[in-house]
């Protein structure tokens, strides 16, 4: 694997990296002042309100525009008859990761909650009457809904780009010595990102300059795709996305909305301001679909997997393709001699699913897990035994070695604060009071995928600094991480470091996603540091009256603000003095983050997870009451943070295995239950005794700096940890999540 | 009909005018007087982002028709800190790590100093959860906000022993 970083010695990673800090926004977040897309008042701004589709397929006939435009303080209704033009059709796929979305092309509809009409007016309170006032009314068709109201294909791809099947070793000589075969059907649910900030846009020309608040998990992409659709130069757009209410996935996509509130600013000549409605987030802005996976494991007699074959069929649009690709979860998480996995996909009238923290790990991790765990019990297997006998020492994939794993610290950390060894191998050998008790495990596994990132450095006269990237931060606390590894990239103290980031004049630091960004922006800002240092060196080494001069290139390293002689201690010289010397004002360098080449190692975060479940026999109902996690994930940049991120993570295992399901009445194909009160998802007494533990781990081949990701990976695991400590309190296996009470009864 | 609308709103007692009567308590602070702290995350009081104290009891502003708190005291999230002194609750989110995003942490905080003020809870963690349990956090912070409580509370004694 290339090393990205081609710049060793002189700087020193871990002065900053590795602290457990509080985060840098903070006192935003706690005041209020922290500033989301909609928070923006900007003078004389008009409030815009999206007119949705009451049915899920056909076509809009009537709206009454008179009646909306006649009430007090609506300014302009927009339909596909008046809208102002696009450069390139919203059905086009600009790019990769673009999505075909609604913004008034046409008067067809092709799922419940997609935008018709888009209603300006002087107060929300006037746009929102206005959008009622539409009256909308259809020619409509029956819907199809979910994965059996649809009609199935073959798709080219799953996920983004990558293919739908792999086959390694020989299928049928491996299942030919098995002593036991063993199928698993499992289905999951459509869940919704439903991150708490409802997706919102602030737009306003100035000339033919667009300046775009808006909350965006890749705002270099989202300025390139913005000026597609309209038409114009990039440089002519300004994105500004400081901070995300959570992203989750579904603020990487355009949806839109954000070109029609543009478009309308743009016709009104005044700012416009338009935020979804929370119903609205279920159609134009992604979500994780339906599954139903089939796994077949063949087990040896010594209790080995011999073939594993997951074949998954996950629900998709009827206009574009964002396959789950949950088979491929199984690719590399336990040994086996031969795999197969496979997808079908099923359109129905839905929007288009989209990537959803650990798209097709989760789900995949669920039913591998259950299915790990069935065959560890038919085989007489303790659960974590049977996962050490199937521990991958290589990549079943590919055959590649691991990176790094620590996997079998993470059992063994996590089992000890769990207490597992204590555990009855029959299911319902527990009781606590008169309720069923549980305990299940699950093996948490995810990629480290890198990007492409960039960032300047600026070293000041002053010996302080600023650092600059178009970094995200919804949450995971890329304000505080990405400044700490980029003050160690300059070595200087973090109190020291101005942070701007946010925007999308700044260099383009690529997507918050995939558990990447870390990573990818982390590398960028080190080696713009890195660089800084490099330019500086050179000026000391060369300059006769520096204590560093006559040291070859490699031999100082940069900390707190000095470089030091590495043959000598004792000889330093502070940034402020090396640069006044030598007159400068600033001193400025350039890094880029990305992985170079083809990998050569099969690169994964892992961690091992324990549930314990509480099971009401006569009501069904069951209670997560301990959660245990530990988890292994290269160079830990913030343990503060990376914590609150795991457990963020195993939380939403709480939610994919108990709670988060969307229904559609398939009769209307319209959601019964979009919104917070009928989605549910985990709320603070949902949550449990919880913890999750890091265990160290130095990765040298993942990236220079060894970082992985923790963003995805405790979602992982997790839920099959719930349903395999269902089970055991119950011996009834989960067929489908989330679990409902009355299968348990 | 512009009617006037009389609030104190952290402390200060202000005329707010308002020109359409189906404007929520949520929607003023936010549009028409810009104290944009306080979040709408669902608009029909199932989140608790907009969460807002009226003479100290915690609401949902999002559901509370601003007309109807005529004459109300109001504190929002912007009126907990005392210049850069932050208020103890706020302090202890931070500690914690008690938010990720931070979309949802205004209504948590003003949820929280609500609790504590009505003393139903104490130190025990299960019925701190229960009592925040109408904040929901998609970003799971729920073991930090659970802390936070917790360290607030503790800190809040002291300051009322000392």
């Amino acid at each position: 694997m290339a090393d990205v970083m081609n710049i060793q010695g002189h700087v020193r990673l871990g002065s900053n990296a590795g602290q457990s800090m509080t985060r840098r926004d903070g006192v935003l977040k706690v005041t209020g002042r922290a500033t989301y897309a909609a928070d923006n008042r900007p003078e004389g701004v008009l409030h815009a309100v999206t007119a949705t589709a009451g049915i899920a397929r056909g076509r809009v006939t009537h709206l009454d525009v008179a009646a909306a435009e006649a009430h007090p303080g609506v300014v302009k209704v927009y339909t596909p008859a008046n809208r102002p033009d696009l450069a390139v059709s919203p059905d086009e796929k600009i790019h990769g990761f673009a999505w075909r979305t609604e913004a008034l092309q046409d008067d067809t509809v092709r799922y419940a909650g997609q935008p018709i009409a888009l209603v300006v007016a002087e107060t929300l309170e006037a746009a929102t009457e206005g959008a009622r006032l539409l009256a909308p009314r259809y020619d409509a068709d029956t819907p199809r809904i979910g994965l059996d109201g649809g009609v199935p294909f073959q798709p080219e791809t799953v996920s983004i780009g990558a293919s739908p099947t792999l086959e390694a070793g020989d299928m049928d000589a491996a299942r030919a010595g098995a002593a036991r075969h063993l199928e698993t059907v499992i289905e999951t649910a459509a869940q919704y990102h439903n991150a708490l900030e409802p997706h919102a846009i602030t737009a306003r020309w100035t000339g033919d300059r667009l300046e775009i608040d808006t909350p965006n998990q890749a705002i270099g992409l989202a300025k390139q795709s913005f000026a597609a659709y309209l038409g114009i130069d990039p440089a002519q757009i300004l994105i500004r996305s400081p901070f995300l209410g959570g992203g989750f996935g579904s603020k990487a996509i355009l949806f839109g909305g954000q070109l029609l509130a543009i478009l309308a600013a743009k016709d009104l000549d005044r700012p416009v301001k338009l935020a979804l409605r929370r119903e609205q987030m279920y159609g134009p802005v992604g979500h994780r679909p339906a599954t139903r996976q089939t796994l077949k494991l063949d087990i040896d007699p010594q209790g080995h997997i011999s073939a594993l074959d997951h074949h998954t069929i996950a629900v998709t649009s009827s206009f574009d393709d964002f396959i789950e690709s949950a088979s491929n979860a199984s690719h590399s998480v336990y040994a086996t001699k031969a795999m197969r996995t496979t997808h079908g996909a099923v359109r129905a009238d839905t929007g288009t699913p989209g990537p959803m923290r650990a798209p097709g790990e989760a789900p995949g991790s669920a039913a591998l897990e259950v299915a790990i765990d069935d065959a560890a019990y038919a085989m007489g297997f303790d659960p974590l035994e049977f996962r050490l006998r199937n521990y991958a020492e290589t990549d079943p994939a590919t055959g590649m070695q691991f990176s790094s794993k620590a996997l079998r610290e993470c059992y063994a950390q996590a089992a000890e604060a769990f207490a597992w060894k204590d555990r009855p191998l029959e299911p319902g050998s527990m009781k606590q009071g008169r309720l069923l008790k549980g305990w299940g495990m699950g093996t948490a596994q995810f990629p480290c995928p890198m990007f492409q990132a960039a960032a300047h450095a600026t070293l000041r006269a002053d010996g302080s600094a600023v650092v600059e990237t178009s970094a995200a931060d919804m949450g995971q606390g890329a304000w505080t991480s990405l400044a700490q590894i980029a003050a160690d990239g300059l070595g200087i103290d973090i109190d020291r470091l101005e942070f701007r980031s946010g925007q999308s004049s700044l260099p383009d630091a690529g997507v918050a996603g995939g558990s990447g960004h870390t990573a990818t922006a982390g590398t960028a800002l080190f080696n713009a540091g890195a660089d800084t240092i490099r330019q500086l060196a050179e000026l000391a080494l060369n300059d006769p009256a520096s204590p560093l001069f006559g040291a070859d290139n490699a031999g100082v390293t940069a900390r707190g603000g000095r470089l030091y002689r590495n043959d000598d201690d004792t000889r330093s010289e502070a940034y402020e003095d090396i640069l006044a010397r030598a007159g400068l004002d600033l001193l400025r360098g350039d890094g880029k983050g990305a992985r170079e080449g083809e990998p050569e190692r099969a690169m994964f975060s892992h961690g091992g997870v324990f549930a314990e479940v509480l099971v009401d026999p006569d009501l069904g109902q069951v209670r997560v009451s301990r959660l245990i996690g530990a988890f292994a994930a290269g160079r830990i940049v913030n343990p503060h943070l990376a914590r609150s991120q795991l457990l963020g993570g195993m939380i939403w295992g709480i939610g994919f295995a108990l709670q988060e399901e969307a229904i559609h009445d398939v009769r209307t194909g319209r959601f019964t239950n979009a919104d917070l009160a009928g989605y549910h998802i985990p709320v603070n007494a949902d949550v449990p005794m919880i913890e999750a533990l890091t265990v160290h781990e130095d990765d040298p081949f993942v990236n220079s700096l060894g970082i992985k990701g923790v963003g995805e990976l405790g979602v992982t695991g997790t839920v099959g940890a719930i349903g395999n400590a269902v089970w055991h309190a119950t011996g009834i296996r989960p067929k489908r999540f989330p679990i409902h009470p009355e299968s348990l009864i | 009909m512009t009617q006037i609308l009389k609030l104190t709103i952290n402390g200060t007692s202000q005329d707010i005018p308002i020109d359409d009567p189906r404007a929520t308590l949520l929607d003023v602070l936010r549009e028409r007087i810009g104290l944009t702290g306080t979040k709408k995350g669902c608009d029909r009081g199932q989140c608790g982002a907009c969460t807002v104290l009226i003479d100290g009891r915690r609401i949902n502003s999002c559901l509370a028709l601003a007309l109807s708190y005529d004459g109300a005291e109001i504190t929002t999230v912007e009126g907990l800190a005392q210049g850069d002194l932050l208020h103890p609750v706020q302090a202890a989110f931070i500690e914690a790590d008690g938010f990720q995003c931070g979309y949802c942490t205004p209504g948590q905080i003003m949820s929280a100093v609500a609790l504590i003020a009505e003393g139903e809870a104490g130190l025990d963690p299960e019925r701190v959860r229960e009592g925040m349990s109408g904040n929901l956090c998609r970003c799971a912070a729920y073991a930090g906000i659970t802390e936070a409580v917790l360290k607030a509370t503790r800190a809040m004694n002291r300051e009322d022993a000392a």
